[in-house]
């Protein structure tokens, strides 16, 4: 490519040669066959890029040439025939989609039947008891350090009172006690809060479970007679478990998700 | 001495005063001894009438039911003794009806989710449509599939029979009519194209007003419902005037065309012309379902419980008796159930003020039905009730809660004792009328109830779903 104008300069002073009009036209008109010569002379991986670059336009030029082509008919357009059949009366309503009932019950007796619970959170980290509890002085001295208060989020259940503050070895902070949590369901992926009914079971050991003590990964009971579930029985399932997984000591909420 | 022999010998006894729903006494006030229950009533209003065979009655003292002797009532109630007791009886069906309790078959056989269900009028057989675009014939006494229908190009919405039971004829989401020979199988000619969009809903033509059944009208969701005649195999009139979806029709006995839409407005057309008579105006947003008092009766046409089968010039004096019968002195009603979650209660052909509003559904109200002896107004709701409702008066009588999910579609026995409700918690649940509450709980689809129907012999009840199974349950 010229670096400058003097090109232009002695076309301007000069004007052009008598037939470079003609040889122009001719050359560009001679192009075609110039291109395909070279496309199919060209060896190695230059020819392959020739090829490939044929290749994309050859692509391109179909498809503008089809897009071309439809709009000149005119056609009904074509309903294909879709999924999740609904009657007439659901039609015009946005419904979210619900999780089939039929895989609860008999997933959950194989379950049961083996044994082993398949959650979400199998590891959990491993909580210290010096973490979980902080020890309270007592006495008139304040050397009695048999108390212990807990740290983490508790559940104690509505008739819960407390032993006689003399006698207690745990105590549970009230703003510690939490009786709702956001349960997640895994499938139609939406949250509801919903009352926790109890703590089944705490990976760190089962003084942590009779506590009450909710920490990340333990198996809670939650009420989901809200969801309206039904068992292929026809009972209505009003209780299931969930699992924690968030830490809740420092959230000040607990988010669980759901074991279907 | 005396006056205790008598008193001992007579009892204690009441004046009463018979008389039945219309207002008219029966005899004069009489006295009638308080140990009297509904039995020696029953005997007591036979006698009265003069009637060959022991008809049963069911007696209401000021709209409540009177199951106990007088004098326990009485005593209940704390009402006097010295006025004259007003006691309104109302003749029952004779037949009654098994409630079903078991589920006698499961067929497979859909592919897709089933979304309409329906009995022929005589109750031998039986259709579903589907979302994978059949409609399929089924078997009753083997309870397997007979045949399988296939034309439509996408989901059947609807399925209809015709009241003479000889024709069926399906709606799709494409928009398209099919009509099938229920005996073969087949369809009869080419599909009926004529509406745009999808098919709301089917109803034809009463064989009182016109033996053979020919002609049925449909509505769509493109805003107008179209007449169309099964032998000409063409659309004959098209009645627009709605500005949205038109999502339900019905064609009363007088004639008359009732369509429901998106807009509010209720319309009704004359058939002749298609010319519009007639709009109620009240709701305050969609029409979801309507429903005439005499639906049943011109569903079945000349079909009773007996299950006769009649000759063709007979069917339509037949087809007469009975809708007079279940009609009585008063004009037609019709019922409409709205996404307002009210419904109203009109005498068309009277006024076009609605006569009551029905209040008290907490959610939308999805379909409504009157009992085939027009005495009672069911509706189902989202709100996971189904409410009961005086047919005549349209006074709220009580409310069947039970469901854990939306009551999709309800359903009433033949002799209008029993009620049944499908819905999306995927049970239905049968509700007596008598003591007005739950009788049988029938779970066991696996997913969403969508369609429900009660054979008209009373013997069956078909369910179907989104588990794609069709379900029959047995008493």
């Amino acid at each position: 490519m010229p670096q400058g104008d003097y090109i232009e300069q002695h076309r301007k002073r000069y004007g052009y040669r008598l037939d470079h009009h003609e040889r122009l036209r001719k050359k560009e008109a001679r192009a075609a066959h110039k291109h395909s010569t070279m496309a199919q002379k060209s060896l190695g991986i230059k020819g392959k890029m020739i090829a490939k670059k044929n290749y994309a336009e050859k692509a391109l030029m179909k498809k503008t040439l089809k897009m071309h082509e439809e709009s000149s008919s005119r056609r009904k357009a074509d309903e294909n025939v879709q999924e999740g059949a609904v009657p007439a009366y659901l039609l015009d309503r946005e419904e979210t989609t619900r999780a089939k009932v039929l895989s609860n019950t008999i997933k959950q007796k194989r379950k049961e039947k083996a044994g082993k619970w398949e959650v979400p959170l199998p590891k959990v980290r491993p909580v210290a008891e010096d973490e979980m509890f902080r020890v309270i002085r007592s006495g008139k001295r304040k050397t009695k350090q048999w108390k212990r208060m807990v740290t983490k989020a508790t559940f104690v259940g509505p008739a819960f009172t407390r032993k006689p503050p003399k006698y207690e070895r745990f105590i549970r902070p009230s703003g510690l006690r939490f009786t709702k949590a956001h349960v997640t369901h895994p499938e139609l992926k939406c949250t509801f809060c919903l009352e926790i009914i109890g703590v089944k079971k705490n990976p760190n050991g089962p003084m942590y479970t009779s506590l009450g003590v909710m920490t990340r990964g333990t198996i809670i009971e939650v009420n989901v007679s809200e969801l309206g579930l039904v068992t292929p029985a026809g009972k209505v399932v009003w209780g299931k478990y969930a699992q924690v997984t968030n830490n809740p000591e420092n959230d000040g909420c607990i988010n669980a998700v759901l074991l279907v | 001495m005396t006056m205790d022999t008598v008193d001992a010998g007579m009892g204690k006894t009441v004046m009463c005063l018979l008389t039945d729903p219309e207002g008219t006494n029966l005899g004069s006030a009489m006295y009638i001894p308080q140990n009297a229950g509904p039995l020696q009533l029953t005997q007591l209003v036979n006698k009265f009438l003069d009637n060959e065979e022991m008809l049963p009655y069911s007696f209401y003292v000021s709209d409540e039911e009177l199951l106990v002797p007088v004098g326990t009532y009485l005593e209940k109630n704390k009402v006097s003794v010295e006025k004259v007791l007003t006691i309104v009886y109302q003749q029952q069906a004779v037949f009654r009806i098994r409630p079903v309790n078991r589920c006698s078959q499961t067929i497979a056989g859909h592919e897709e989710a089933v979304l309409c269900v329906s009995f022929s009028p005589d109750g031998k057989q039986l259709a579903s449509g589907s979302g994978d675009t059949t409609v399929r014939l089924w078997d009753l006494y083997t309870e397997t599939p007979l045949f399988t229908c296939k034309g439509h190009k996408n989901w059947v919405l609807t399925v209809a029979w015709s009241p003479d039971a000889k024709h069926l004829v399906s709606g799709s989401k494409s928009g398209e009519i099919c009509c099938w020979n229920p005996k073969k199988g087949e369809l009869e000619g080419s599909p009926l194209t004529g509406h745009k969009k999808w098919i709301t809903g089917i109803s034809w033509e009463p064989v009182h007003l016109s033996s053979p059944c020919r002609r049925f009208v449909t509505s769509s969701k493109d805003g107008d419902a179209r007449i169309w005649d099964i032998t000409l195999k063409k659309s004959i009139i098209c009645l627009s005037g709605h500005t949205l979806a038109v999502t339900c029709v019905k064609w009363g006995g007088d004639g008359i065309i009732y369509t429901g839409s998106q807009d509010c407005t209720i319309k009704m057309w004359e058939t002749t012309q298609g010319k519009l008579i007639r709009e109620l105006k009240g709701h305050g947003h969609w029409i979801n379902s309507l429903a005439l008092s005499t639906e049943y009766v011109l569903r079945t046409g000349a079909f009773d419980h007996t299950g006769r089968q009649y000759p063709p010039n007979e069917e339509k004096q037949k087809a007469l008796e009975r809708y007079n019968k279940a009609k009585g002195d008063a004009p037609e009603r019709l019922v409409s159930g709205s996404d307002d979650f009210t419904m109203f209660l009109w005498e068309p052909s009277v006024s076009k003020q609605s006569k009551k509003r029905l209040t008290g559904h907490q959610q939308l109200v999805n379909h409504v039905y009157f009992s085939p002896d027009g005495k009672w107004i069911a509706s189902a709701s989202f709100d996971k009730s189904v409410r009961l409702w005086n047919g005549v008066t349209g006074q709220f009588v009580t409310t069947f809660r039970g469901h854990v999910g939306p009551v999709y579609q309800i359903s009433w026995s033949a002799d209008s004792r029993l009620l049944l409700s499908g819905s999306k918690d995927s049970t239905l649940k049968i509700w007596e009328i008598r003591t007005k509450s739950l009788k049988q709980d029938l779970p066991g689809h696996a997913d969403e109830v969508f369609a429900v129907d009660w054979s008209p012999d009373g013997e069956k009840v078909v369910s179907g779903g989104k588990d794609r199974v069709l379900k029959l349950w047995k008493g």
